[in-house]
């Protein structure tokens, strides 16, 4: 009755059929990064965040140390409260590290860059970063730039 | 004036009933399927010829699609020095939208037509009524197995075209156009998501699969049991789920992608 | 008592009335014919006692069970016990013969394979097609497709078989060895059969009982020597196949021999 050829050339489809998720998940998107996503969190402020979103990535010296985990509004002082998963591998960050958001390329996608301070101690879960710079917005800095133009002449 | 309107409302009417029959049908199968577990050989043998037959043909068009996608991509994006973008263009292109949709089109041609015009002849040779009278219910035995392989098959299937496709977009756009390969994967790695885009996507060919085998297989048991009926029948699955797929498609969109 | 009480019968398809007030008694232990004009309905009447379709009004029983009141359940536990063979055969086409006469075993039993073999080596045999078994569907004639049909209706060893003319489409030879066959599964199995046909003579050979059904009705029953004795006109027509009669094959007119010889008379 059932075909033995039946069964191997399903098994063989069925394989390749996950085989082909398989390399969707690993190769073709960013599921092999979820993994080592455990780690801690720290907290930055900053005044004004551009295009910054959940799941941009944190880089420091160009490597990427974590990302963003969650974005939310002060009702303070009106400032973007940042959280930072920051991979558990990178625990020799200085307290006094200052975090700058940054864009890759000209239209580029947003990031934030974390240039290291000089302090003995090192970033804990739960840690806020002080130094923070915002982002550059486009069209402020060439709203900056005509007018300083205008002024000079 | 008053015909014009009554044909219209004995079109209506048939169409609700329609509608009504082709649910008591899904009901009927779904609860055909918990059985199917204990014989699975049934399955398998549907996932044959549901999925298997309509391997080769996913596995070329997605290739050609991938290739075409990588082409037309290229000249659009060299203009703006942003080719490095070229794998992002053809992974989320696939993924999110042209694996599903392009599959699922051609499935329901290739196998919702053949599914519908097994059933339809199965019904108008008095097969189906035969098993009947033996006592055995021709849901469970013949319709639940076939729904069950094309609920499986088309992610499954979807998947291959959408795979094949970007290696189909990295062979012509590295090979042939010189885009650097680190660029290609890892500028797709960095914008392609797993959850918001491939499972996104698996999401919508589950969603596909369902409706096609559905419509083919209700379409097929639903049939005018003459060979016209059944030509006619088979018609009408391959229009009515392209229609069904193209709609559900930007309602799953609209859905998925539509709030960020 | 009788295992099949069809009581007042009335169904009908659309605006066509098939069935007004039938009744009809099936023995046990008996061959009954159902005989009829084409389209009186009589594989209508067996779907109806099958239960793949539901009378407008009145009662079928089978067993001492109404058909027609039985959960899904206890219907298909019915249906286990009744063979049918269909006018088409009615054969699963992607199935070699073989498996098309153990499908019912298969589904319904947990036989082992090498016993289900025997059995439908056996079933084979009794039809004469154990040779065959390993073609398609598609490759038998109509008549050996009927065979098959028959060899499957057995299967499952029913209490009874609905045969919806199983003597159309053969040849003299298996013609007679089905009636014989017929007739002895009655008796060795002790079935009950009933038995749709046209073929008059093969019929009242093995019949024990007829029932003649015509415009919705029973016309005529009894044993075959009462019928062939009947005073009735309608029922010595059907019986010896005459060309014309109460039932009329010719369109109603003039006598034909006066159209011959007077060309002029018209009226
Ligand atoms: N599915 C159907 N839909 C509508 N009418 C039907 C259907 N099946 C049968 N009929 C009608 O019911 C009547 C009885 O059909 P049935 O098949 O029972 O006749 P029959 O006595 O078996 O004839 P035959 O000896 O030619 O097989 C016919 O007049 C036919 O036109
Ligand atoms: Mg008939």
């Amino acid at each position: 009755m059932q075909n033995k050829s039946t069964e191997i050339t399903v098994g063989m489809f069925v394989a390749a059929g996950i085989a082909a998720l398989f390399m969707l998940a690993m190769k073709v998107s960013n599921l092999a990064e979820f993994t080592d996503e455990t780690g801690y969190q720290v907290i930055a402020e900053f005044e004004n965040i551009g295009g910054l979103k959940v799941r941009s990535p944190v880089t420091m010296a160009g490597v990427r140390v974590g990302r963003v985990a969650d974005i939310s509004l002060s009702s303070e002082n009106y400032t973007a409260q940042v959280t930072i998963n920051l991979y558990g591998k990178f625990d020799k960050i200085p307290t006094d590290t200052s975090a700058s958001i940054y864009t890759a390329g000209l239209l580029g996608e947003q990031y934030i860059s974390f240039e290291a301070g000089a302090e003995e101690e090192f970033l804990q879960n739960g840690d806020v970063i002080d130094l923070t710079q915002p982002a550059l917005v486009l069209e402020q800095v060439i709203g900056q730039f005509l007018f300083s133009k205008a002024e000079g002449e | 004036m008053i015909g014009a309107i009554r044909s219209l409302g004995r079109w209506g009417l048939g169409v609700l009933e329609r509608l009504g029959r082709g649910h008591l049908f899904l009901l009927q199968i779904l609860s055909g399927v918990p059985g199917l577990f204990t014989r699975f050989s049934l399955v398998i043998q549907q996932l044959y010829s549901v999925g298997v037959l309509s391997a080769f043909l996913i596995l070329i068009s997605g290739l050609f699609v991938g290739m075409v996608l990588s082409l037309q991509g290229y000249n659009t994006l060299v203009d703006f020095g942003a080719e490095e973008s070229l794998g992002v263009l053809v992974s989320l292109s696939l993924v999110r939208e042209l694996g599903p949709v392009v599959s699922g089109l051609l499935f329901a041609g290739r196998a919702g037509s053949a599914l519908t015009a097994e059933i339809g002849l199965m019904k108008s040779t008095e097969q189906l009524s035969g098993m009947e009278m033996m006592a055995v219910d021709p849901i469970r035995r013949v319709i639940a197995p076939r729904f069950l392989a094309g609920v499986i098959s088309m992610p499954l299937l979807a998947a291959i075209f959408s795979a094949v496709g970007i290696l189909g977009g990295f062979l012509v756009g590295h090979g042939l156009l010189g885009v650097d390969d680190g660029a290609f994967w890892s500028q797709m790695q960095v914008k392609t998501d797993w959850y918001d885009d491939v499972i996104n996507g698996v999401i919508k060919s589950v969603v596909f699969g369902f409706v096609v085998t559905w419509i083919a297989l209700f379409e097929g048991y639903d049939a005018t049991p003459t060979s016209e009926g059944v030509g006619r029948a088979t018609t009408r699955t391959v229009v009515h789920s392209a229609f069904a797929i193209l709609g559900l498609d930007f309602v799953l969109t609209a859905l998925m992608f539509g709030e960020e | 008592m009788p295992l099949i009480k069809i009581r007042d019968l009335h169904f009908s398809r659309g605006n066509s009335v098939i069935f007004e007030g039938v009744n009809i008694d099936i023995y046990r232990g008996k061959i009954t014919a159902i005989m009829g004009p084409s389209g009186t309905g009589k594989t209508t009447l067996l779907r109806l006692i099958g239960g793949q379709l539901r009378p407008d009004r009145g009662t079928i029983e089978v067993d001492g069970q109404n058909v027609h009141q039985l959960s899904r359940k206890e219907l298909y536990e019915l249906r286990k016990r009744m063979g049918m063979l269909f006018q088409s055969g009615a054969l699963l086409t992607d199935l070699t013969v073989f498996d098309n006469v153990a499908f019912p075993m298969r589904e319904h039993t947990k036989l082992p394979e090498s016993m289900i073999r025997d059995l439908v080596l056996m079933k084979l045999q009794a039809v004469g097609l154990r040779c065959a078994r390993d073609l398609m569907p598609s490759e038998l004639s109509g008549g050996m497709a009927r065979r098959v049909a028959l060899a499957r209706a057995v299967a499952l060893d029913p209490m009874m078989i609905m045969y919806d003319e199983p003597f159309t489409g053969q040849d003299p030879i298996s013609m007679g060895t089905l009636v014989n066959l017929i007739d002895r599964m009655n008796d060795a199995m002790g079935l009950t059969s009933i038995v749709v046909s046209h073929d008059v003579i093969e019929t009242a050979e093995i019949a024990n009982y007829i029932y003649l059904l015509s415009g919705g009705k029973v016309i005529e029953k009894g044993s075959p020597i009462q019928l062939k004795h009947s005073s009735s006109l309608w029922v010595q027509q059907f019986m010896q196949g005459l060309p014309d009669g109460p039932v009329p094959f010719h369109y109603p007119g003039d006598a034909f021999a006066d159209d011959l010889l007077n060309p002029e008379v018209t009226t």
